[in-house]
């Protein structure tokens, strides 16, 4: 057990600060929202240049051979800018799935051009009627002369409307709950019968529907094994929950602090606000939650790597609902503790507001891993 | 940054579980299961065993009895003796008194009441609060009059814990009523409960049991070698105290044990025909408890490493949020604990056995100390700095407002 960084760990933090500092301003970040592709595709070859892009990749193929604690603290980084380019997309969910499933010749060909900022990925799992059930899958893959057949659709796909890939979920087998049968493939984004229709969340970064009408697939688009896909997409997701939790607690970081500068500035009654000891207890309640949160997406991150399947999933679960609370109560409370200015779109704190509801309602929310815990209690 | 036990973590962690399995008492080990409290001499032969293998001192440097272990394995060995359950170390003797001692404690002090200590031969109690200092506490009024080589002390102190059973208290008394700053007119002194003068009157807490007293001093005559550290320089020691090494602040073996009893007993009671254990409202509350406790775990080791890595010099403010955390969740299982109980967590089993010793328990032997384990632990919140306390702390040492 040892919580100090490595000296790789504090080179890597501290390059990544540097370069947010100086360009991830939140008047720069508003002018990347304004314009497609909605992120800086200079900054995304930047990041290849710093070798974030190849992070968690084995040094084989042009990766960092970095872990899940690397990955934790850029997302971190990334959080207190409120990150907009396509890296949980493309490294975390996408790159786990082809960490984990890729054969040699798939990982050879897709994870240097990851690492090198000439690809991006999105992971086309999740449908409409699914909500967060990761079983319930509608659409199909067909085999037929030698390769496959796609059809189907995606939903809130995570910067599906820009990538050139999509790793995309498929029954091959089985009923629309079943965990057997479902198969990840391969999918060049502009293939004949695949339609995107692009969109901003609620916090300006991009997702996609997603439709497949008689998409043609040859044999090798097939990622790993036939109708055994479902523990790799859960372990997909778990990776994008520790990654995306990481994110958040930077978020609250930085909401926390924008909100003890306003509470240490803003004069009434003659004096600052901060003064006032029902400020000064829930800016501590903040403090408490924001560091309940941090251990808790320390879980996360520590818990990719257990092998008991079981125990991980657990761990996952306690790890949302507890970075799902506290970012909801910390962004409540930085609103409230902010008073009018905190409801305006030109103040950041409703944007951090804004990416923590987004990630609670991604890969699940609190009630639905606090159901799944309460299933798994003996 | 690791955040994986080492395989040295992990089998300390199995010494220490097989020892407690091997060498605690079975009597002390079933009431304990069943959230009774430990008797005095549960605790004083379980602080025994613990201190014949070395460990009772378990957070003293290794020249003074202690074992030498790592702030992690410290942490471990109270998680696991809580959870186990066993016996809480005295805190009074161990986390308190002793390492006062051994950083402001002349060399005759040191000889003479640390291996006593450890070994629990004496009792020690903690005599800060007064009626009119409590949360502020330099407004203390008990006063110590220097004359010849005695201190002779005047005062009254309450909330003292176990005062009942102690032979040994330390004491904030005021030795300068005129000292330009409160603070600075305060002494640190060990008195004999058994000094003429010294009386212990009972208080009896919502829960019907005598924990907490009051304690008057009337012409109490302390020799001046009875004092630890300079005259008037108290507060440091104080301070010392209470801001030394917090690892078991949190108290989370006890909440761990409590979850782990209400899974347990909600088998055995129905809800809507069928055990409570498969009602989903029930798991739900169960599941959030997990979390927090899991969330406590690793605050926890963050703070203790960060404590270690700090040469064990520097208190981390983040002890506070291991105290607000760390009552709230003993204050939330011990309720749901009731609640499993429901109505047979009512009755005051406890009162009637006592008035019939020989008596068979009129309810199941479970239900006895559910209710008076969750009002006793409404304190969690006040003691030790109530958690409004630990907000303007954490407001000041790290928020900076």
């Amino acid at each position: 057990m040892d919580f100090d960084l490595t000296e790789d760990q504090r080179l890597l933090t501290d390059s990544v600060a540097r370069l947010l500092g100086d360009r991830y301003s939140f008047e720069q970040r508003k002018q990347l929202l304004a314009a497609p592709p909605g992120y800086s595709e200079p900054l995304w070859a930047q990041y290849a240049e710093l070798g974030l892009l190849g992070l968690p990749f084995a040094e084989d193929f042009g990766g960092f051979g970095g872990g899940p604690v690397d990955v934790m603290l850029l997302m971190q980084s990334f959080g207190r800018h409120l990150v907009l380019e396509p890296y949980l997309a493309t490294v975390v969910l996408a790159g786990t799935a082809l960490r984990l499933a890729g054969n040699e010749a798939q990982q050879g060909e897709l994870i240097p051009a990851i690492a090198a900022g000439e690809l991006r990925l999105a992971f086309a799992h999740s449908e409409r009627q699914a909500r967060y059930d990761l079983t319930d899958v509608l659409t199909t893959a067909k085999a037929e002369g030698g390769g496959w057949v796609l059809e189907g659709a995606k939903s809130v796909v995570l910067h599906g409307d820009s990538a050139d890939k999509l790793l995309v979920s498929a029954r091959t087998a089985g009923g629309r709950d079943d965990a057997e049968g479902i198969s990840l493939f391969i999918v060049d984004a502009e293939a004949a019968g695949v339609a995107r229709r692009g969109y901003a969340l609620r916090d300006g970064s991009r997702a996609a529907e997603l439709s497949f009408s008689a998409v043609r697939l040859p044999a090798e688009a097939l990622l790993g094994e036939r109708d055994q896909a479902f523990p790799i997409i859960e372990q997909v997701v778990q990776a994008g929950i520790a990654a995306s939790a990481a994110e958040v607690v930077g978020g609250m970081e930085a909401l926390q602090a924008m909100t003890l500068d306003y509470l240490k500035t803003r004069q009434q009654f003659g004096r600052p606000i901060g003064e006032n000891q029902a400020l000064q207890h829930r800016a501590a309640e903040m403090l408490v939650n924001l560091e309940q949160a941090r251990s808790m997406a320390m879980l996360a991150t520590m818990v990719l790597e257990e092998p008991d399947a079981a125990d991980r999933a657990r761990s996952i679960s306690l790890a949302k609902v507890g970075v799902g609370q506290a970012a909801r109560f910390v962004s409540q409370t930085a609103i409230q503790l902010h008073g009018g200015i905190g409801m305006t779109d030109e103040y950041a704190a409703g944007h951090f507001f804004r990416r923590a509801m987004v990630f609670e309602h991604m890969f699940g929310d609190t009630a639905y891993h606090l159901d799944r815990l309460a299933e798994g209690i003996e | 940054m690791d955040l994986r036990f080492t395989p040295e973590e992990i089998a300390f962690r199995e010494e220490v579980r097989s020892f407690i399995r091997d060498n605690l008492p079975a009597g002390t080990r079933e009431r304990m299961r069943l959230g009774h409290k430990p008797s005095k001499p549960e605790t004083i032969a379980w602080q025994r065993i613990l201190n014949a293998k070395g460990w009772a001192a378990f957070n003293w440097p290794r020249e003074y009895g202690g074992p030498g272990w790592s702030a992690i394995q410290r942490m471990i060995f109270l998680e696991e003796n809580l959870s186990a359950p066993a016996p809480e170390l005295l805190s009074f003797n161990i986390t308190m008194i002793g390492p006062v001692l051994i950083q402001f404690g002349t060399e005759e002090q040191k000889r003479r009441f640390l291996p006593r200590a450890a070994n629990l031969d004496d009792w020690w109690c903690q005599g800060f609060s007064e009626p009119g200092a409590g949360s502020d506490l330099a407004s203390l009024r008990t006063a110590a009059k220097r004359e010849g080589d005695h201190y002779v002390v005047n005062g009254q102190k309450i909330w003292t814990s176990t005062a009942h059973h102690a032979d040994w208290c330390f004491c904030l008394v005021r030795t300068n009523p005129q000292a330009a700053k409160r603070q600075e007119g305060i002494s640190f002194l060990l008195i004999d409960m058994k000094t003429p003068g010294v009386e212990v009157r009972p208080i009896i807490s919502i829960d019907g049991s005598h924990h907490l007293n009051e304690v008057f001093f009337t012409d109490v005559r302390v020799p001046v070698e009875n004092l630890v550290g300079e005259e008037n320089k108290g507060w440091n020691v104080a301070k010392y105290l209470l801001g030394n090494e917090r690892t078991g602040i949190a108290r989370l073996g006890i909440s761990k044990a409590a979850i782990r009893r209400a899974k347990e007993v909600a088998r055995e009671v129905r809800m809507n025909g069928r055990p409570l254990i498969e009602d989903k409202a029930f798991r739900i509350r169960v599941a959030q408890l997990e979390m927090d406790a899991k969330a406590l775990e690793i605050m926890q080791l963050r703070v203790v490493s960060a404590f270690a890595k700090s040469g064990g010099k520097k208190p981390d403010p983040l002890s506070s949020v291991l105290k607000i955390k760390g009552t709230e969740l003993l204050q939330n299982s011990s309720e749901l604990v009731m609640d499993v109980g429901g109505p047979l967590a009512m009755p005051a089993w406890q009162q009637e056995l006592e008035a019939m010793s020989n008596e068979p328990s009129p309810g199941p032997d479970w239900a006895a100390q559910m209710a008076p384990a969750y009002l006793m632990l409404r304190a969690a919140s006040i003691y030790g700095g109530t958690n409004e306390i630990q907000k303007n702390i954490l407001n000041k040492a790290v928020l900076g407002l």
